[in-house]
């Protein structure tokens, strides 16, 4: 691969054994290998994706057939059913996932600050204490986690999504947002010292317009993994805050066909977070080479 | 406007190590043009970072306008600095970028606007540029709005850090004498810190050299040229550089190559009261006259009392108005570089004679490298 993309080399090959057509073919096809596989891999993670929305639109009857039935008469049934009872699934899950991701990024930023471009004493351990919240699995703490809900109150409340949510997505975040700050150039910040601005004008005025991509990548991530948060949502709420997976799961019937129903609500659970993946598609691609850009 | 006072300043990165900058005394007159100037890891962008407060002192301390500033965050100390990068704020217009120090001292828009538009036509910077981001100009252009950024402030000194080294030959050349214009012309105190020596000697109205943390020199360029206090000085400042050469002495001065150099009787003086029986003699190149090797040189030399040397010319490096001879001389193979007329210089191959005034040899202590009276 690497001779391949090094003209130098080429040329110097292609030179010793006077073959530049074979060279070039050579060159070609294994662009078009590569291509292939490109496309392979990327076809293999779409399928899935690209038959629950096909089944979305078929009537349960050609759902669950086999072989699969390409010819059918669509039918948007199946929507009508699921946005007649997705209204308060909905406004859970964006309160829980909108409010959380605002709470990340307000309480990442200072954190991801104090970890990098003012190392507090200690840093490393710091550092390292946020990631070590992730590496407890998630069941092993639900028990003590219904308890504390219980007590508080605030089981069947979207606070406790909200918090936990929060609590969830924040090492990730001060990771994350940390090593887009690590980028700033450290000239820029002593200009601004130098400038006379202050602690918060520094972050405000000087980091946070070079770290923004970043925070769009670091928020997508958030909302991703809160807008598919299942375990938490499941064990800790019922109806006062359901949130989208579990309607989800409401969709299956205890008996009868459900699949085209099922992919329904999934198509419509997943819209939101493509919406969101789209409009911070730019600013994602620039957010994870943030560090490639002088 | 004010002088500034660098009194024992002393900077230690990590214990253990030797200090970055070594009790640096250093006297800084008010609306002068200062340069540090030195090789990499001499101190000199420490020191400046000293000055800016950018870097904490370990001993001594820094007074700007006979003030203490040494515990003095560098926003009050009323200092501006242009960074070797530029340090431009991305995400701001030029004019922001200028403006953004008053804003941060809340002047009022009105004014700061003022302000930047006199900087910007002073650096002869477009009014167009300035609602442009950094990333849209020139190198050229991202470094006057650097400079920019600083005048806009009015400071009492300028602090600026290589700010030419990332321009191409040409206009570094051109704007070097435009920022020593300009501060003439602000007459705000400048301390410049720079490795090209051609750039401190062409700037600076003092030059300060150091070496590992130490003052070496500072003096007026010409003096710096005339009269370097120590070996350092004398093959870091000129280029090209002096030739330096470890020769043993005799009795009427110092052997080199198969000819005797004829050396002044105070450093001949005191090379006996130092005890020495070998010292290092340095020779500019333009010192070394160049005359094709002939038998009536011999006869001249007599005349003026000037000594000479033969050798065969082995590269000529063709400068336009001279010509540098790489000039090799007999018995050890010594090479030295003299400077010849650039229209017909000898060719390689050639052999020439290099004659020398004794008045125009310095000298120096083999081991201490400080100068030989002389």
């Amino acid at each position: 691969m690497i001779a391949i993309r090094d003209p130098g080399l080429r040329a110097g090959r292609a030179g010793r054994t006077r073959e530049p057509t074979r060279q070039l073919l050579r060159d070609v096809s294994g662009r078009i290998g590569w291509a292939v596989l490109a496309w392979a891999v990327a076809l293999a993670f779409f399928l899935p994706v690209a038959w629950m929305v096909l089944t979305a639109f078929k009537p349960e009857s050609a759902a669950e057939t086999w072989p699969p039935q390409f010819t059918f008469s669509p039918t948007l049934s199946q929507f009508q059913l699921v946005f007649s009872g997705w209204g308060p699934y909905l406004t859970h899950s964006v309160i829980a996932t909108v409010v959380s991701t605002i709470l990340v990024l307000a309480l990442g930023v200072p954190a991801a600050y104090a970890l990098s471009l003012q190392p507090i004493k200690r840093w490393r351990d710091g550092l390292f204490f946020f990631i070590s919240t992730k590496m407890l699995p998630i069941v092993a703490a639900i028990g003590p986690l219904y308890v504390i809900a219980l007590k508080t109150h605030l089981l069947d409340s979207i606070w406790v999504l909200i918090i936990l949510y929060t609590a969830m997505n924040l090492p990730l975040a001060v990771w994350m947002i940390r090593s887009f700050m690590l980028e700033v150039p450290g000239e820029l910040l002593e200009a601004a010292r130098l400038d006379g601005a202050g602690r918060i004008r520094e972050i405000r005025e000087v980091i946070l317009p070079i770290v923004s991509p970043g925070l769009v990548s670091t928020a997508l991530i958030c909302v991703i993994f809160a807008w598919n948060e299942l375990f938490l949502a499941l064990n800790l709420t019922v109806t006062n805050a359901a949130t989208m997976p579990m309607f989800l799961i409401s969709s299956v019937p205890q008996e009868g066909l459900f699949i085209a129903h099922l992919c329904a609500a999934a198509t419509v659970a997943s819209v939101p977070v493509i919406i969101a993946g789209w409009i911070a598609q730019r600013s994602l691609v620039r957010g994870l080479s943030l560090g490639a850009i002088k | 406007m004010a002088n500034v006072r660098y009194v024992s300043a002393t900077r230690v990165f990590g214990k253990g190590m030797p200090a970055a900058v070594d009790g640096l005394d250093l006297d800084i007159n008010d609306g002068e043009f200062m340069v540090l100037v030195g090789p990499s890891g001499s101190g000199k962008t420490t020191a400046l970072r000293m000055l800016a407060g950018l870097e904490p002192l370990d001993g001594g301390r820094v007074e700007i306008g006979d003030r203490d500033v040494t515990f003095v965050p560098p926003k009050d100390r009323d200092i501006a600095m242009v960074f070797q990068n530029y340090a431009l704020y991305p995400q701001k217009t030029v004019a922001e970028n200028m403006g953004f120090a008053l804003k941060m001292q809340g002047v009022h828009r009105t004014e700061r606007d003022r302000r930047v538009r006199e900087a910007a036509k002073l650096l002869d910077l477009d009014e167009q540029l300035l609602g442009r981001k950094p990333k849209q100009l020139s190198g050229g252009q991202r470094q006057r709005v650097a400079m920019g950024r600083a005048i806009v402030r009015e400071p009492k000194v300028f602090l600026m850090d290589e700010p030419l080294s990332n321009l191409d030959a040409k206009l570094r050349v051109q704007t070097r004498s435009q920022i020593a214009e300009l501060q003439r012309r602000l007459g705000i105190t400048t301390v410049y810190v720079t490795h090209d020596q051609v750039e401190a000697m062409t700037m600076g109205n003092r030059v300060a050299v150091l070496s590992g943390g130490q003052l070496q020199q500072c003096a007026t360029p010409r003096e710096l040229y005339d009269n370097p206090v120590n070996q350092f000085v004398a093959g870091f400042i000129g280029s090209p550089a002096m030739n330096l050469r470890t020769v043993p002495l005799t009795d009427g001065g110092a052997r080199l190559a198969d000819r005797v150099l004829p050396l002044p009787p105070a450093i001949r003086t005191a090379a006996r009261e130092a005890g020495l029986s070998e010292l290092v003699i340095g020779m500019r190149p333009e010192h070394l006259h160049v005359t094709a090797a002939s038998p009536q040189a011999d006869a001249a030399r007599d005349l003026d009392g000037s000594a000479e040397l033969t050798g065969e010319v082995i590269l000529v490096e063709e400068l336009g108005a001279d010509a540098l001879l790489h000039v090799r001389l007999p018995e050890g193979g010594n090479q030295v570089v003299a400077r010849a007329e650039g229209r017909k210089p000898p060719t390689p191959g050639q052999a020439v004679t290099l004659r020398i005034q004794p008045d125009d040899v310095f000298a120096f202590h083999p081991v201490t490298g400080a100068r030989l009276a002389g």
